[in-house]
């Protein structure tokens, strides 16, 4: 268990320096920050005074162990935009997104497991049908139209539900299905395949020629083994919400997450708050991925920690 | 034992005329054609064939596994008198099948839940049928665990299928399969799967627990030495039918139809040197449009006209049936080995 | 009818078919069963309809996409009161025809969809092949790559990049083939890997074939039918990520025209001119639903036992229908499904 769990970390701290080289080759090689950053308006002694600022003037070698270093003891540097730590900007932000994630898919998990179930037991039935249906349309619409096009059916039309932002219950209702939409319809299919495949497996029909009850044969001996595909895709749904898509939903409905900050700071040319945005991602991946892992091990005996 | 002894008991399981149907793109597929069988108390049938020829399948109906594509188009199968099936037969069905006729499978490998451990497969069963607590049926498990020949039961309950070899997963199965002291147990090519040495350990097992507990089996098999060595009666099946049954002895040693002559023929002995195997001529017949009359005849040598009718199964003997028009006619000449070999 | 031609998919690289004498009654053959598919079938033709579309676009459109008219600003579709048969979708708040753009967006988003499973495959089957190939060191190497890589903020780093070095339609295909290869490459090495050990390919081994041929002849042939299905269904996700970006103002730029973008542009109008995110978006979700269903038949087509469980599904719903319609046909026991119920 310790051996495994160092290996994961260590292939974390693979990852963030990964990110690290990937962040730094992008913002100090490719890309000019003081052209980025800097309005064109700026005179050449302000460009100048700029990059001994943040150290360009010197080799890139030490460029990057300054980086190195700035990352490492988590200085991102001020934002720009904001005028005060990137760093705090990023924590500020960052609970609404987890939040809404929460919402969306909490709300994606708690609704495909006993959906894709029932569509298994009956394949062809009309639970089923309308399963299928509501994956394949999950899986066809783009997010941000279907987010847009709440807004204009239950904001504007109906005026059941605030358009955007952030407040009580009611804000996290719209947000929350956009966001859960194709993680459902993901969900629901992974589901419905899955347990049509284990009801078919040896073990069921053990299961059964025991003279178990139909529903123990269902909800404990297949749903175990769904749980282990199933948990494998909603913590890929996690991580890859994380990893920036919910900037999508953030921006149509206007939620002050870090997505929404992340677009932001692209529009003001804050490089130090995506940067700090980035890798403050990046790290809780990280640490999701090693929690994960452990679940599974919780769920699938057959694999081992070592 | 003594089968007349038994014929005035009400048998336990009693198969009538049933008729399993498969619908597959290939045609309908038909699986069962009218079997009927019975088994007494603490009576061991064997039943052979060859793959295909409705074995499992016959199991699978008792112990109403059979699923889509397939159907049970007619016949019926009944437990102490009462039918299991229709919606009355299928709950009492439920009751009794884990707790009174009892199944083990061909693959140990598959057949346990790999996700749960050892001590919840077993214990759910007593749960079920005999109303324990869990700290009851654990107790009953490691109990269950000992009996089938297990070291170390109360450690092992909380292992997990992965952590058992192929012989000891059988085990397992058989305990589960005997938790609620069945009266007839299934076992559907138990061995099969398991190496030469694993096998005879596991049908010594099943052996000492039918005399122990008294329980009546169902063998399933191809191997007919399993059957000479375990068991009274035999039922030989071909293509979706019994064609032959009668005490086991009498059976191997006297065959009456051309199949079973040509099934024991085939069989390799240990005791005859022999240079080579010999096999059936011919494939068993497609059972999406069986032939009219008898469904051997394309591959029998004694075949003729009448075989163009289908023969019933009658008795040969007071204690054996077979389904052939020229019953108990040797259907190869006794030399073994191809007369054509130089 | 549309002729079936499953090939014209971007990742079927079938040059082992072509060469077969029987390909035309293969297709044939492929097609009749496609035809049984209602879906499948609507799924292509939609898609063929598509590509045409994207291909002939300046034939088509009735105007240029770009073309503004301050005069016909925000013109309704034609069905609507104040709505004309010069603009039949509409037009946008610059007054350029909604339907010339909707007829143009399919270029973008076929075009990026097609070269970046094409360059992302490519890529990531190159070096699953070679990860499963070679194995031990450069096997742990190339996957540890992958691993790395797919726990990146993905997404975040896209636009990150982007930002930096400046939004374009050539910037997001790089970013997007760069980001999106990893899965090709761990099905590709899952696949040889298990097809390394089966007897065939051994023996073509032991008997001293050589390594391309052992690649070109044992082992791609296995590949073709989950790569295909992988390719789809990839395709509509970076159809979906394109829209998304271009959504977002960092994919393609004014003035080439992207549905995601059109949808962006109408959001500021939604409450004065629904059809302006409306149409582009039901072109996204058009084009995705079409290769979804199409990818669905070619999934259950390619696997023998999905097949033979729908046909038993079909038949016996059919059978349980007329069962309910004669109930004197059939005894109650006669129905019985086993002890699920």
């Amino acid at each position: 268990m310790g051996g495994f769990l160092l290996r994961r970390i260590g292939q974390g701290l693979l990852v963030v320096i990964g990110v690290t080289v990937i962040v730094f080759i992008a913002t100090r090689m490719v890309g000019d920050p003081v052209k980025v950053m800097l309005p064109l308006s700026a005179t050449d002694a302000q460009r100048a005074a700029f990059a001994q600022q943040i150290g360009l003037d010197r080799p890139i070698a030490t460029q990057f162990v300054d980086f190195v270093s700035d990352m490492a003891r988590l200085d991102f540097g001020d934002s720009l935009w904001q005028r005060r730590p990137a760093l705090d900007v990023v924590l500020e932000r960052l609970p609404n997104t987890l939040k809404l994630i929460g919402a969306g898919l909490g709300l994606a998990i708690l609704l495909s497991l006993p959906l894709g179930a029932i569509a298994a037991l009956r394949p062809g039935g009309w639970v089923d049908r309308t399963t299928v249906f509501v994956g394949l349309f999950g899986l066809s619409l783009p997010q941000f139209w279907f987010g847009l096009l709440m807004i204009v059916f239950f904001a504007v039309t109906l005026g059941w539900l605030p358009t955007s932002g952030m407040g009580g219950a009611r804000y996290y209702i719209l947000p929350a299905i956009t966001l859960a939409l194709p993680s459902l319809a993901r969900l629901v299919m992974l589901v419905r395949s899955s347990m049509i495949d284990e009801l078919n497996q040896q073990y069921v029909r053990t299961a059964r020629a025991k003279g178990l009850h139909f529903k123990r044969v269902v909800m404990v001996h297949a749903m175990r083994n769904t749980l282990v595909p199933f948990v494998t895709l909603a913590g890929w749904e996690l991580i890859s919400a994380l990893a920036g898509y919910t900037v999508v939903v953030e921006t149509v409905f206007a939620w002050p997450g870090l997505g929404l900050t992340a677009m932001q700071a692209i529009q003001k040319s804050d490089l130090f708050l995506m940067q700090a945005i980035v890798f403050t991602v990046a790290v809780l991946i990280v640490v999701i991925n090693v929690g994960l892992d452990i679940l599974y091990k919780l769920i699938d005996p057959r694999i081992r920690l070592a | 034992m003594n089968i007349s002894a038994m014929s005035n008991q009400e048998p336990l399981l009693e198969v009538e005329k049933l008729k399993v149907e498969f619908d597959t793109r290939r045609g309908l597929v038909q699986g069962l054609r009218g079997v009927t069988l019975s088994i007494g108390r603490g009576e061991t049938l064997g039943v052979v064939g060859e793959s295909g020829s409705g074995k499992s399948v016959t199991a699978q109906a008792v112990m109403g596994l059979i699923d889509l594509p397939g159907r049970i188009a007619s016949g019926d199968i009944r437990w102490k008198g009462r039918s299991l099936l229709g919606p009355d037969g299928e709950r009492y069905a439920r009751d009794i099948r884990g707790k009174e006729v009892a199944m083990v499978f061909q693959d140990p490998m598959t057949s346990l839940n790999p996700v749960l451990k050892i001590g919840t497969q077993i214990g759910e069963v007593l749960e079920r049928h005999l109303g324990m607590t869990r700290a009851q049926a654990r107790n009953r498990a490691a109990d269950l665990l000992a009996a089938v020949g297990i070291s170390a039961p109360v450690r092992r309950l909380d292992q997990y299928p992965h952590e058992f070899s192929g012989g000891m997963r059988q085990r397992v199965m058989i305990a589960m399969a005997i938790a609620c002291e069945p009266q007839l147990l299934i076992a559907d090519e138990p061995t099969t799967a398991l190496d030469v040495t694993i096998q005879a350990q596991i049908l010594e097992l099943l052996a000492e627990l039918q005399q122990s507990l008294g329980l009546s089996v169902v063998l399933i098999t191809h191997d007919l030495g399993v059957v000479a060595g375990l068991c009274h009666r035999v039922a030989v099946m071909y293509a979706g039918q019994i064609i032959e049954t009668g005490l086991a002895e009498d059976v191997f040693e006297r065959p009456a139809h051309p199949y079973t002559q040509g099934l024991l023929r085939s069989t390799p002995r240990l005791d005859e040197v022999s240079d080579r195997l010999v096999s059936i001529e011919g494939t068993p017949p497609n059972l999406v449009t069986p032939p009219e009359g008898c469904s051997f005849q394309q591959r029998c040598p004694l075949s003729g006209e009448a075989c163009r009718k289908a023969p019933k199964l009658e008795h040969i003997r007071p204690d054996a049936e077979a389904a052939c028009w020229q019953p108990s006619v040797p259907a190869w000449a006794t030399p073994l080995m191809s007369p054509t070999f130089p | 009818m549309a002729i079936p031609m499953p090939v014209t998919t971007p990742v079927t690289t079938t040059r082992k078919a072509t060469q077969r004498p029987t390909l035309l009654t293969r297709l044939d053959e492929l097609g009749r069963e496609l035809w049984q598919d209602k879906l499948g079938t609507l799924g292509f033709a939609v898609i063929v309809g598509l590509l045409l579309m994207a291909i002939f676009a300046p034939l088509i459109a009735p105007y240029d996409p770009a073309a503004q008219s301050v005069i016909s600003r925000l013109k309704p579709p034609a069905w609507l009161p104040k709505g004309s048969w010069e603009h039949i979708l509409g037009t946008d708040h610059l007054g350029r025809d909604v339907l010339s753009r909707v007829i143009y967006g399919a270029r973008a988003s076929l075009l990026v969809g097609v070269l970046v499973v094409l360059f992302a495959g490519s890529f990531g089957v190159v070096l699953g092949l070679w990860a499963g190939f070679r194995g031990g060191r450069t096997d742990s190497i190339i996957m540890r790559i992958v691993d790395v890589q797919v726990a990146f903020p993905g997404l975040l780093l896209i636009l990150l990049v982007i930002s930096v070095i400046g939004p374009s339609m050539t910037t997001m295909i790089i970013v997007l083939v760069v980001t999106n290869w990893m899965v090709y490459a761990r099905v590709v090495r899952g696949i040889v890997l298990s097809v390394r050990q089966t007897p065939y390919v051994e023996a073509a081994e032991m008997i001293g074939c050589k390594t391309s041929r052992v690649i070109f002849r044992h082992i791609l042939p296995n590949l073709t039918s989950p790569l295909l299905t992988l390719g789809i269904l990839e395709f509509t996700n970076i159809v979906l990520a394109e829209a998304a970006l271009s959504f977002l103002g960092l994919g393609v730029q004014p003035p080439a025209t992207s549905w995601g973008l059109d949808v962006a542009n109408g959001r500021d109008y939604i409450f004065v001119a629904w059809w302006l995110i409306t149409f582009p978006g039901l072109s996204i979700a058009t084009t995705v639903l079409a290769v979804n269903l199409f990818a669905s038949w070619v999934r259950v087509t390619t696997d023998p036992q999905e097949r033979e469980k729908r046909f038993a599904y079909q038949r016996a719903k059919l059978a349980a229908r007329q069962a309910r319609r004669s109930p004197k046909a059939q005894s109650p026991k006669a129905t019985s499904q086993g002890g699920r119920s």
